[in-house]
């Protein structure tokens, strides 16, 4: 019998699979539809101080066998998000709010007018959108010293534990995500879309997406996330969120493997239909009995240690 | 009757936007214009496609009739986008993703049709198939007035009985097409069942009357669709989550009144609530 039950900053998952923020979890009853679709836990779409419509349709394409998105942070605001996310009990796993900020005092305003008044387990904030002017990577907020200002600001008024969600693009992350723990952040996602990359309507020459741009997820964005993943687990002790490019119970596996304590999923929705996180845990389960293996935690790291032998050869 | 299959998921190459053009343009009321469009989109009645344009971006659109040969779209003009489309020809070359969404599931042997507006497309659509599956169906099409009315002067489709229902009697039926859709229940009782697709408090009488009549139906939910897909969630409704582009637009009047919000409000594009007035 294979438990795939994990503890995340308090949290009881009972698979490792974490709906990616962004994708679906714009309301509640989104969010309950996940779970009952077999999601550990769920993130919403990250909230802003105003309402955003978000950037022009199309927002989503498909690209080098993955998709584009430049959904441009539409959300309804923080006011309106106050009604939409209350009650969270009933989604019936842990959620995980979200916002975002253009300066390190909006994050702090967000966090005690928004956040500390809900019920999320726990909150997670990106610093590493790649395609929405003001935001993330366009506003610099990717780097070393802006990562440890934000969290420094968010740790002083924010209830729940703080996860950060780290860029793709990073050359070497592990400074960013040392800067995240030193500044007090309790987990790091690694990691957001890639890019951003762009593609092209093959009559006109005109490009697809409404933006113009946007961040690469699914397949071609998971050999980036592993890395990334593996990184981290080398600079920090604190959790890490696996994401990117997590469409089998395969990739899943591997993501734990480089240190991951759980496996954000968002894209694989798409070629696997919602039930993607349900058949994720059904392939975890066989590939972990088929190694004699009863539980995550046996697996979880176990790049590292090979790459010591390695090391010492 | 057989059952409707279509996409819960999709291969990424199912997402690519693909290529025609326009092959004829025929205007059907007041600011309306069916678009013919080269190619098939091997679609089913209440299935839906987005239309790129250069700059101007997608929209989802109702698919009014796919022959294999040709798809045509009825398009009213309300925007940026459908301005843009207005100003085309004939030749035109633009977009498209899709088909999406769960069809109408085809069922029953003798049906009634409820359109309001440019629901009427899709039900059109429905009704031909329907010939063709040897299923016979009565067409009740309703509009403001004449002016606005779709596709009054299109030939009869044989095994379709239409009704033509203005609000001021200016062609057809004078009254609501709920109303006439209860005198044909009252006085046909071999209809088995009612598909509607238009204004959503029209429709919220519609799935009213089928359960007056203990009558089995399916309604075509439509909310802002964003991707098409199901991966955006702009079509979400509440309080399940169901998607209106993956497990909707069609769905049974069970699931319907199952949906808090159907008949009540709708979101925006931020996702902010809108309550439906009342006329």
């Amino acid at each position: 019998m294979v438990d795939l039950s994990v503890d995340l900053l308090g949290m009881r998952l009972e698979n490792p699979t974490v709906l990616a923020s962004g994708i679906l979890g714009v309301t509640k009853g989104s969010l309950k539809f996940c779970a009952r679709h077999g999601a550990g836990a769920v993130v919403i779409k990250s909230i802003t101080r105003e309402p955003r419509k978000g950037h022009p349709p199309p927002i989503v394409c498909a690209s080098g066998g993955g998709l584009l998105n430049a959904v441009g942070y539409s959300n309804p605001g923080y006011r309106h998000a106050m009604a939409e996310y209350e009650d969270l009990a009933d989604v019936g796993v842990p959620v995980i709010g979200s916002f975002v900020a253009e300066t390190a005092e909006e994050y702090a305003f967000l966090a005690e007018h928004f956040a500390n008044h809900l019920e999320f387990d726990a909150v997670e904030i990106p610093l590493s959108c790649p395609h929405t002017p003001g935001y993330g990577e366009l506003a610099g907020h990717s780097g070393t010293d802006i990562t440890y200002e934000i969290v420094s600001a968010l740790k002083a008024s924010l209830r729940a534990p703080l996860i950060v969600k780290l860029s793709a693009n990073l050359q070497d992350i592990g400074p960013v995500a040392k800067a995240a723990e030193d500044a007090g952040a309790d987990a790091i996602t690694a990691v957001n879309t890639l890019g951003p990359g762009t593609c092209f309507e093959a009559a006109t020459g005109r490009r697809v997406l409404g933006f113009g741009f946007g961040g690469i997820s699914g397949p071609p964005l998971k050999p980036v996330a592993l890395k990334a993943v593996y990184d981290t687990f080398q600079a920090v002790t604190i959790p890490i969120i696996g994401t990117g490019g997590v469409s089998t119970g395969q990739d899943a596996v591997e993501m734990i493997m480089a240190g991951a304590t759980a496996v954000g999923v968002g894209t694989a929705v798409v070629p696997r239909g919602v039930e993607v996180f349900r058949k994720i845990c059904e392939e975890m389960k066989d590939l972990l009995a088929a190694r004699g293996c009863s539980s995550l935690a046996e697996i979880r790291g176990k790049a590292h240690e090979k790459q010591l032998v390695q090391d010492l050869v | 009757m057989k059952s409707s299959s279509y996409k819960t998921s999709f291969d990424y190459e199912d997402l690519t936007v693909r290529s025609t053009a326009i092959t004829r343009i025929v205007e059907e009321a007041r600011g309306i214009r069916s678009f013919g469009f080269r190619g098939s989109l091997d679609a089913q009645p209440g299935q839906f496609v987005m239309l790129w344009l250069p700059e101007a971006g997608a929209r989802p659109f109702s698919i009014y009739k796919d022959d294999g040969e040709e798809f045509v779209l009825t398009i009213a003009r309300v925007g940026p986008f459908t301005e843009q489309l207005f100003d085309c020809r004939v030749g035109d070359r633009l977009g498209y993703f899709g088909p999406f969404g769960k069809p109408f599931d085809l069922r029953g042997t003798h049906l009634a049709l409820v359109g309001g507006g440019y629901g009427s497309a899709p039900l059109s659509f429905l009704a031909r198939n329907a010939t063709a599956q040897g299923v016979t169906s009565e067409l009740v099409i309703g509009a403001r007035n004449k002016s606005l009315l779709l596709y009054s002067d299109e030939p009869a489709i044989a095994g379709v009985m239409k009704h033509y229902c203005t609000d001021d009697g200016s062609y057809g039926y004078r009254g609501l097409v709920t109303e006439r859709l209860h005198e044909l229940l009252r006085d046909d009782p071999s209809i088995d069942m009612v598909y509607t697709a238009g204004p959503e408090l029209m429709m919220k009488e519609v799935v009213a009357v089928c359960d007056e009549f203990g009558i089995d139906g399916q309604v075509s939910l439509e909310r802002y669709m964003k991707c098409g897909f199901g991966i955006c969630g702009s079509c979400c409704v509440d309080p399940n989550g169901l998607r209106m582009c993956v497990e909707g637009p069609c769905i049974d009047n069970e699931v319907a009144k199952g949906i808090s919000e159907f008949g009540v409000y709708h979101r925006d594009a931020a996702g902010i609530r809108h309550p439906f007035v009342t006329a």
